[in-house]
């Protein structure tokens, strides 16, 4: 079954096309990479497929839900992780774990998990804003699988983690422990080695227009480099 | 649309697997618990209300020059004050909802948006009651010049009233403003004009109240018009608000 399908989606910003006529198909399952530069219509895509802006031209399904009409079906299973960590500053990383988790109705049990997980127990009970931003990065990871998304879209997941840290989040935001059922991931990346090699499909994007789509295994780093001149 | 309505059609949307979204009040509760928590943290609302009412007295306790204003006069200037302050709680009810992502945590989740909406009310309420506990008892001494005693019960319904309209458009008009590149400009702008009648009824109610030889008497008829009044125009932007909040919350 198709987790995504964009049919020439276009999405605008004043006169500006920040997507402009993007389609693509990905199995539930599957990862796929997106890559570009700066501007290119990324972050753009995700908080698409995440129903927080809507398509003006064109049509969106995410796990088998059109968008924009049936987007309350689709909310609650679906993990955004942006370079905004969605985190109340002045709030502890536990009372902003807490408050999502009543938002997505999870148990406070969840909560204690994820901060395990992420290893930010011990700093659980400090606020956001003290926090170190590749602290404030594993408490968002923690914050994006907290209700145990089907589908993640992630923009930079590993952003400001050091090595240990980005080996501590690789469970939470990987293909799942399931070999029978994978999770399905969106990846924003700007490193074109990790995105071949973590993605099923690779999509490229210049100016908002697809510039590169095909499976990762037929995509050479040099084609993607191209993306960023 | 609302959840409920959601879980309605969540058979009918194809690949849909409906979940079991939290209740309405438990997520009013938790947006309410975030709201008070936010705001003890970082004091950016009440402190400067209150401040900014005690400032205002003040101002007129000099300005009038007078020992004592009554009546008409002191009704007015308690429910402008009230409102001019209330207006800086509303200014900033959801900027750190706008900057800190709170808006895109709610839209992501399965949870009906009213709630944001319910919760807000509920927490402008409280920071105006708390308001009001700083303001009421500081008009009196520099301005009132008499006990308000004899009064006080009447003057605190007449008050609850007017908080909640002022809690009601106050949301609704912050919400409004709140992705505008100039909202402080822009909430005062539509707010104002939308609060005038309740600040007409609220004096009008609370004039015989500040009267001498009157305190406890707004059971008559000029106060009982008015509190109908406000009470009207409170349940009529409320079912606005709660119609139009979530297309306020949309892309």
């Amino acid at each position: 079954m198709l987790a995504l399908k964009l049919d020439r989606v276009v999405r605008r910003y004043g006169e500006r096309e920040a997507l402009a006529g993007v389609s693509l198909e990905l199995v539930e399952g599957q990862t796929l990479g997106v890559l570009g530069a700066n501007g290119a219509g990324k972050t753009t895509l995700l908080r698409l497929l995440a129903t927080l802006l809507r398509p003006h031209e064109g049509g969106v399904q995410v796990l088998g839900v059109s968008l924009p009409d049936q987007a309350w079906a689709v909310r609650g299973r679906i993990g955004l992780l942006t370079h905004e960590p969605l985190l109340y500053r002045e709030l502890t990383a536990r009372e902003n774990l807490t408050f999502h988790a009543r938002l997505h109705g999870v148990g406070a049990q969840r909560v204690q998990e994820v901060l395990d997980a992420v290893g930010m127990s011990r700093r659980a009970e400090e606020p956001v804003r003290t926090l170190s931003r590749g602290m404030v990065q594993r408490v968002a990871v923690a914050r994006t699988v907290l209700h145990d998304p089907e589908l993640l879209l992630l923009d930079e997941p590993r952003a400001n983690l050091d090595p240990a840290a980005a080996e501590l989040v690789e469970p939470l935001i990987g293909r799942g422990t399931d070999p029978d059922r994978p999770r399905t991931r969106v990846i924003v990346s700007h490193d074109p080695r990790s995105a071949i090699a973590e993605a099923d499909v690779v999509l490229g994007l210049r100016g908002g227009r697809m510039a590169l789509i095909a499976p990762a295994e037929q995509v050479h780093q040099e084609e993607l480099m191209e993306l960023y001149r | 649309m609302s959840v409920q309505a959601a879980q309605r059609q969540g058979a009918e949307a194809p690949g849909a697997q409906p979940r079991h979204p939290p209740r309405l009040r438990a997520v009013v509760l938790a947006l309410l618990r975030k709201e008070l928590l936010v705001e003890l943290r970082t004091l950016e609302s009440v402190p400067g209300m209150a401040l900014f009412s005690l400032s205002t007295f003040v101002v007129f306790h000099f300005a009038l020059n007078r020992n004592s204003v009554q009546g008409d006069l002191a009704a007015g200037i308690l429910l402008v004050t009230l409102l001019f302050a209330g207006m800086l709680g509303i200014n900033r009810l959801f900027v750190a909802d706008e900057e800190q992502g709170g808006f895109d945590a709610l839209l992501l989740a399965p949870v009906d948006r009213s709630a944001m909406l319910i919760a807000k009310v509920c927490a402008l309420g409280i920071y105006l009651v708390v308001l009001e506990i700083v303001a009421v008892p500081a008009f009196a001494l520099l301005l009132l010049g008499s006990s308000l005693a004899n009064a006080l019960p009447d003057l605190i319904g007449v008050l609850a009233l007017v908080d909640l309209g002022l809690a009601v458009i106050g949301t609704f008009v912050a919400a409004l403003a709140v992705r505008t590149r100039a909202r402080d400009l822009i909430g005062p702008l539509i707010a104002l004009p939308l609060l005038v009648p309740i600040a007409i009824g609220g004096s009008r109610a609370c004039s015989p109240l500040l009267s001498s030889g009157h305190h406890g008497g707004v059971g008559g008829a000029p106060g009982l018009r008015w509190l109908l009044l406000i009470g009207l125009y409170d349940l009529v932007f409320g079912l606005i608000a709660y119609a139009v909040f979530d297309f306020l919350l949309e892309d």
